[in-house]
């Protein structure tokens, strides 16, 4: 294996993507994501590659439409704000099969917000992020080694479905370094055949785009899309469960959220309390059956979130309300401290009311 | 064993850098580690903060509330976070820029003139390196080459001349 270093999370999606064979980068600098736009900037134009700073993130985005178009491995990064000046973008991008990265290292909301770390922007990754009937593959990494190892898989997942994918981080994961090691073999190579790369006057034009004026046209590829869907959803579920075999308490977090739940899980497992976390690696497709089988196995599931309590609605879904869901959150750039997920713990096995 | 580390004090003292320090001295010990700075406009004249964890079991949040250790640079930082040091924990406090004194007897508080120190040196900037060489020693960790291979570490190739005035300020945090 090679040597870890120590990186920035950031840092760790710019070098993966570049491991990955992402050559185009288009973006627009924000706070907390503009060392991945400052990493970038430094290494493409030493690899050959093209880092380019947009006039703005309607730019950026639709510059990675066109990348996307030619088959080319190509990514854009943002915050918050920023992926929603996106989202037109990626409906298009959905709409025309094209598959990119988008990361967004999400800050507090809404509107311009904050820059403290969030995990508001749930909704808008899982439930559209733009207009009309689509689905993004939305990853959310823990660590820093995850940052990168999700950003590669992204990029695989995003040829593979021809969709686009989302890496969603936020403010901790893209500032904090970790050690990381960044040792991958990329033998990925899916047949692009729709790319317009030119036909050599051998074949007939290929053309990208999402417009289809036919309404029954537009029916068909739009239920053709779905069918794919399914697939993701059959194949490219990810989660991690931790001290779930005999839990009686079931913890539902991800990314920073899931760090602070284990810290609270075993100071709980300390105090003889039988808790244990379930945490979606995969936002979209959502790791249903696991939730499935705790709502039969525990007496509560607390959903720990950085936001109003987002996910806490699939979590229900999942569990079929079979056992109460509650919410442990803080908003705003707000973190819950391990000792608030205690609390929480300790109120499910009927302990301090 | 986990250790907590937390670093305080104004942007441009090198906090950022003396966090980067020690999660590398714990990455070459084969230890878990995380780095968090404060971010934000804070950064900016303002007091900049990097919370250090060095374990040997995986690290959870990376964000900490309650240290072991506590490296205070400026007042500020001094007030906000003595406080919250564990009970048996450390603070390593400039004492060119703080003039308060910690009242808590369940904790060993070093004072030491950094600052002063560093400014005979002739050059003010290496306040933390001197503070980080107390804080080696107090913790009984003050290992010359372990610090040289740290430092190659985290010192730029392009500013490795500057690795033997970091470690002659390290030395001078150690004797004093």
């Amino acid at each position: 294996m090679a040597d870890k270093i120590l990186m920035k999370g950031n840092e760790a999606i710019a070098e993966a993507a570049i491991k990955a064979g992402c050559m185009h980068y288009f973006g627009y600098p924000i706070t907390p994501q503009t060392e991945v736009a400052a990493y970038m900037a430094k290494r493409m134009p030493k690899i050959g590659g093209c880092f380019l700073q947009a006039e703005s993130e309607v730019a950026a985005i639709n510059m990675v439409y066109g990348v996307a178009s030619t088959g080319k491995r190509v990514m854009t990064s943002s915050s918050s704000p920023g992926i929603s000046l996106k989202s037109e973008g990626l409906s298009y991008l959905a709409g025309s099969d094209l598959p990119a990265l988008i990361v967004n290292v999400q800050r507090g909301g809404p509107g311009l917000g904050g820059i403290q770390p969030s995990q508001a922007d749930y909704f808008q990754a899982t439930k559209g992020g733009g207009h009309g009937d689509f689905k993004m593959i939305v990853l959310a990494p823990s660590s820093v080694q995850e940052m990168a190892d999700l950003t590669v898989k992204g990029f695989d997942l995003a040829d593979k479905y021809r969709m686009p994918t989302m890496l969603l981080a936020d403010g901790t994961m893209g500032q904090m370094m970790e050690p990381v090691s960044l040792d991958y073999e990329i033998t990925s190579t899916v047949d692009k055949p729709w790319a317009t790369t030119g036909t050599k006057m051998e074949r007939e034009h290929n053309i990208v785009t999402s417009l289809f004026l036919k309404p029954d046209e537009l029916e068909d590829l739009v239920i053709e899309r779905y069918e794919r869907y399914k697939v993701v959803e059959e194949n490219e579920v990810m989660y991690e469960e931790y001290m779930m075999d005999d839990a009686e308490i079931c913890i539902a977090a991800f990314g920073i959220a899931a760090r602070v739940a284990k810290n609270a899980i075993n100071e709980a497992r300390k105090q003889g309390i039988k808790v244990g976390l379930i945490r979606p690696i995969t936002l979209w497709p959502f790791p249903v059956a696991p939730f499935k089988k705790a709502a039969n196995q525990v007496k509560e599931i607390i959903s720990v979130e950085l936001s109003m309590g987002q996910m806490i609605e699939d979590v229900r879904l999942a569990s079929e309300c079979k056992v109460p869901v509650t919410l442990c959150n803080r908003t705003g750039g707000m973190i819950p401290s391990p000792e608030q997920v205690l609390e929480a713990i300790n109120k499910a096995n009927g302990g301090a009311k | 064993m986990t250790n907590q580390i937390l670093l305080s004090g104004f942007g441009g003292q090198g906090i950022l850098f003396t966090g980067k320090f020690l999660a590398y001295k714990g990455l070459l010990a084969d230890k878990n580690v995380s780095w968090l700075p404060s971010y934000g406009p804070e950064m900016r004249g303002g007091t900049a903060s990097c919370s250090v964890i060095i374990s040997d079991e995986e690290v959870g949040s990376p964000i900490i509330s309650q240290p072991d250790v506590l490296i205070a640079m400026n007042l500020p930082s001094f007030e906000k976070f003595e406080p919250t040091v564990k009970p048996g924990g450390i603070i390593i406090a400039d004492s060119s820029l703080i003039e308060a004194k910690s009242a808590r007897t369940d904790i060993d508080v070093y004072y030491i003139p950094a600052t002063k120190l560093a400014s005979e040196m002739g050059k003010q900037s290496l306040a933390n390196m001197i503070i980080l060489g107390k804080l080696l020693k107090v913790m009984g960790d003050f290992d010359e080459e372990n610090i040289k291979a740290v430092l190659s570490k985290v010192i730029p190739p392009k500013k490795a001349d500057m690795l033997d005035i970091n470690l002659k300020a390290m030395k001078i945090g150690a004797e004093n």
